[in-house]
């Protein structure tokens, strides 16, 4: 509760107050305005990237033409032609649709999305009064608690990541009251679908990031981050490879992007979104890709080391008896740039994904996430306990935890995947025995 | 086949009572191409009956021929199955040969396999393009259209058409083959091979592909044979039929090639049935293009069948009347009716051509192998998702042009 606190205090417009305000302010913009271009990047990036793993040109339609050339920026234009495109098309809206659901679906796909930026660090701490001098990691720790340092984050919470989880969930309402107010069956099935995908992955979604947060034992995502921080060997992903490889899987049906993206399905039931025109549609669609960069930030941040860049010590790199110092706002700026790097990194990543892989159907979608990931998720949890329980008892170094990780995810490969992936073998082998007759 | 929809309806019933909701999937649906509508009562996601309504793309093929000269059928068969128009050509000249007897020159013959065969590949390749972007593999779809732009080049370098060629004629075809393009079209292969190459890897051992397909949209070999299944989708279902092997006609006897059958008659097997018969397709061709002999691409002799060349009827009076008789009057078959077919992209092609001894057609009767599937397709979805009508529909490679005619 200090935190509420803080921001009543805010309002008290005292002295403090409005420093902690424009703080805020200037927090907000520092972390959503990045998010936002991310997203309007990320519309051309899916463009561009699906263009090129598809030997095609890609865009190039959308142009300025200054003194008799066209500039078409590798086709960032588009960007700009989509916004004009999406304002000034006519807005349709379904005659016997319910009114308040149609004009509330949109909103509800996107506010939630962009709420759970505020809890997710963008960097450490910057000690503006300093911001020239190389600064040892204790000292900007000091300057944090007597406040001369600036937080990149714009709300630190102890209930972080379940904030982050709350509000996430809340994206469900805006496909579903989609499908339910624009009376239309396919918008329905599509509604319908999306209801129960997103609740049977929020499931697994929340379960694979138990078995890292016993690690962290913190639910503040800059403590997480900082549990990590520049030892690789720390980073979730080393010691939480399923939860990690889960996770992702997880966070992608949660996007409702390709193989998962059975609410949307357009060739099939063309989507919950399906009565939807104009800039109404562009919303759902901004929310779509705001949650391409969410999912890359929540990732970067629980197993990527959050804005910690390997071997980048407060002040500056180290490996073993080198270092090479750096003046405190270069780190900074690194570590902010990392992690906008990571976030960008992953959703070259889902991107590449959602271009090369088919749907799944929607029974084989929820048997994946009931019967495939959950069970699994859970035993990572259990696993990651015993293997905490038996690191703190007898006081081993927590930097070695990777080592038992690794092994413990050697031996699920062995026992579970490998003789999954021998059967599917089989069935290929099966399926291969096409008889065919020879040349008479 | 699929448990029938009442055993099923009773079976939700049991467990939770539920209401069905009838949806009309098409004409206006992506994946129907607007040429179908299948109206499917769902519960829930389950499909409890499918009615599959054929005929939007109905344009009379069979009643406009009626009207016009035995000549002038070519660009209307074309438009029948739009993705392999030179098989259409080849297997309505080959009724109207029949019924006047007349000799196709071996050239001729070579080009007619080897531009049907490349037509073959592109219809081919357009239907696992299809099956594939149905799932949401929009890549797929497009290398597929990449190696199909390959064919279309060369069939455009042919025929001067990319899509609706009209190219062969009664008693041969319309033109030589240009210059080194025989060459090229071996040249081209390893761009389409490429593709398959590059489509097995992605989609035959994918896990999401495998479950999407395998079991899904089953044919038995019975229901096949009692249906009249051919073609591709029959011989996923076990039927182990291809006119080229089985009444071979043109110069396929002297080819060797194999027919890909499998047994479990679901979609995989009719995606995968596809992408064996590409292969062989490149096979013939390339086999064809060692063969082929220079030499005339017309009947000779035939006066009163084939055009007299530009030189002819430019420079003879005979020529000039010949030319001037053949367009406006057309050939004159003589009396008589005739069947005869080919192994299309879809399966038998049939062509029945009745003649009264005049320039017109009396009757030109198409039997187009898409139609006879997509008759089936109402039992192949029953007992199936809803996600799964997709896949289905695009596996049976329904052409609607040839469908409705």
């Amino acid at each position: 509760m200090p935190e509420m606190q803080q921001i009543f205090a805010g309002i008290a417009w005292n002295d403090g107050g409005w420093i902690e305000l424009a703080a805020t302010l200037i927090r907000a913009v520092i972390i959503v305005l990045p998010v936002i271009l991310l997203m309007a990047v990320y519309t051309w990036m899916e463009r561009r990237q699906a263009s090129f793993m598809q030997d095609r040109i890609g865009p190039t339609r959308a142009n300025i033409a200054i003194a008799g050339k066209n500039i078409t920026l590798f086709g960032l234009l588009h960007l700009m032609a989509d916004g004009l495109k999406f304002v000034f098309k006519e807005d349709i809206v379904p005659s016997k649709a319910n009114k308040l659901l149609f004009f509330l679906a949109p909103i509800l796909a996107l506010a939630p999305v962009v709420i759970v930026f505020v809890v997710i660090p963008v960097g450490g701490f910057f000690a503006y009064s300093h911001w020239d001098q190389v600064l040892t990691a204790d000292q900007v720790k000091a300057y944090a608690m007597t406040g001369d340092a600036f937080r990149l984050q714009a709300s630190q919470l102890e209930i972080g990541v379940l904030v982050i989880f709350a509000f996430s969930g809340l994206g469900v309402f805006g496909a579903s009251l989609a499908g339910y107010g624009s009376h239309n069956k396919w918008a329905l099935i599509g509604g319908l679908r999306a209801a129960a995908q997103m609740v049977s992955y929020e499931v697994t979604l929340g379960l694979t990031v138990v078995g890292a947060l016993l690690l962290y034992g913190t639910l503040e995502p800059m403590a997480i981050a900082n549990w990590q921080g520049h030892n690789i060997a720390r980073w979730g992903i080393v010691v939480q490879p399923i939860g990690a490889i889960l996770f992702l899987a997880a966070a992608i049906a949660e996007s409702k992007r390709i193989p998962f993206d059975i609410p949307e399905g357009e060739s099939e039931i063309i989507g919950y979104n399906l009565e939807y025109s104009g800039m109404r549609w562009g919303i759902f669609f901004m929310g779509e890709y705001m949650e391409l960069v969410f999912v890359g930030a929540m990732f970067a941040t629980i197993f990527l080391g959050g804005f910690h860049v390997p071997l980048l010590h407060a002040d500056g790199f180290r490996l073993g008896s080198h270092h090479l110092a750096m003046p405190h706002i270069a780190v900074v700026l690194v570590q902010m740039l990392a992690f906008w790097g990571k976030v960008v990194l992953l959703g070259f990543l889902q991107i590449a994904i959602r271009w090369t892989l088919p749907r799944m159907r929607y029974d084989q979608l929820m048997r994946l996430g009931w019967i495939g990931m959950l069970p699994v998720s859970l035993a990572n949890v259990m696993v990651t306990a015993i293997l905490l329980l038996v690191f703190t008892s007898y006081n081993w170094n927590m930097g070695n935890y990777w080592i038992a990780s690794l092994l413990v995810t050697l031996l699920v490969y062995l026992l579970v995947v490998a003789p999954q992936q021998t059967k599917t073998d089989e069935d290929n082998v099966a399926h291969d025995e096409a008889h065919s007759h020879g040349s008479h | 086949m699929t448990p029938n929809s009442e055993q099923l309806a009773i079976q939700e019933r049991v467990a939770l009572p539920t209401e069905t909701m009838t949806i009309m999937m098409g004409p206006v649906h992506p994946a129907m191409h607007g040429t179908v509508r299948v109206v499917v009562t769902v519960d829930g996601e389950r499909i409890v009956h499918a009615d599959v309504q054929v005929g939007y793309l109905h344009r009379g093929f069979e009643k406009e021929c009626e009207g016009v000269t035995w000549g002038q059928v070519f660009p209307y068969t074309d438009r029948l199955n739009y993705v392999s128009p030179i098989l259409n050509n080849v297997g309505y000249a080959m009724a109207v040969e029949k019924l006047l007897g007349v000799e196709v020159p071996e050239r001729a013959e070579y080009i007619r396999v080897i531009s049907g065969e490349l037509s073959r590949v592109g219809d081919h390749l357009t239907c696992i393009a299809a099956i594939a972007m149905e799932m949401g593999a929009f890549s797929i779809f497009l290398y597929c259209v990449r190696a199909r732009d390959e064919v279309y080049d060369r069939l455009e370098e042919l025929t001067g058409a990319r899509v609706t060629h009209a190219y062969c004629r009664v008693g041969g075809v319309k033109d030589d083959t240009p210059d080194g393009w025989l060459e090229k079209v071996r040249a081209g292969f390893g761009e389409i091979t490429g593709v398959i190459d590059d489509i097995d890897g992605l989609l035959t051992k994918n896990r999401i592909f495998l479950d999407r397909t395998q079991g899904v949209g089953v044919v038995s070999t019975a229901d096949a044979i009692s249906s009249g299944f051919t073609g591709p989708v029959g011989r996923a279902s076990g039927i182990d039929y291809d006119v080229r092997k089985d009444h071979p006609y043109g110069v396929y006897d002297r080819i060797d090639f194999d027919v890909p059958v499998m047994d479990a008659g679901d979609t995989f097997c009719r995606y995968y049935v596809r992408m064996e018969e590409v292969r062989q397709s490149l096979r013939i061709i390339d086999q064809a293009i060692d063969q082929i002999e220079p030499g005339p691409v017309k009947a000779v002799g035939a006066h009163r069948v084939v055009l007299p060349s530009k030189n002819e009827t430019y420079n003879t009076i005979e020529g000039m009347i010949r030319h001037f008789k053949l367009t406006v009057d057309g050939i004159q078959v003589p009396e008589g009716e005739a069947y005869s077919y080919i192994e299309g992209g879809n399966g038998e092609l049939g062509f029945y051509c009745v003649a009264d001894g005049s320039g017109v057609p009396v009757k030109v009767r198409c039997r187009p192998p898409c139609f006879i599937v997509t008759g089936q397709l109402g039992n192949m979805l029953v007992g199936h998702t809803l996600a799964d009508v997709v896949p289905i529909f695009g596996s049976l490679n329904m052409i609607g042009g040839e469908c409705d005619r």
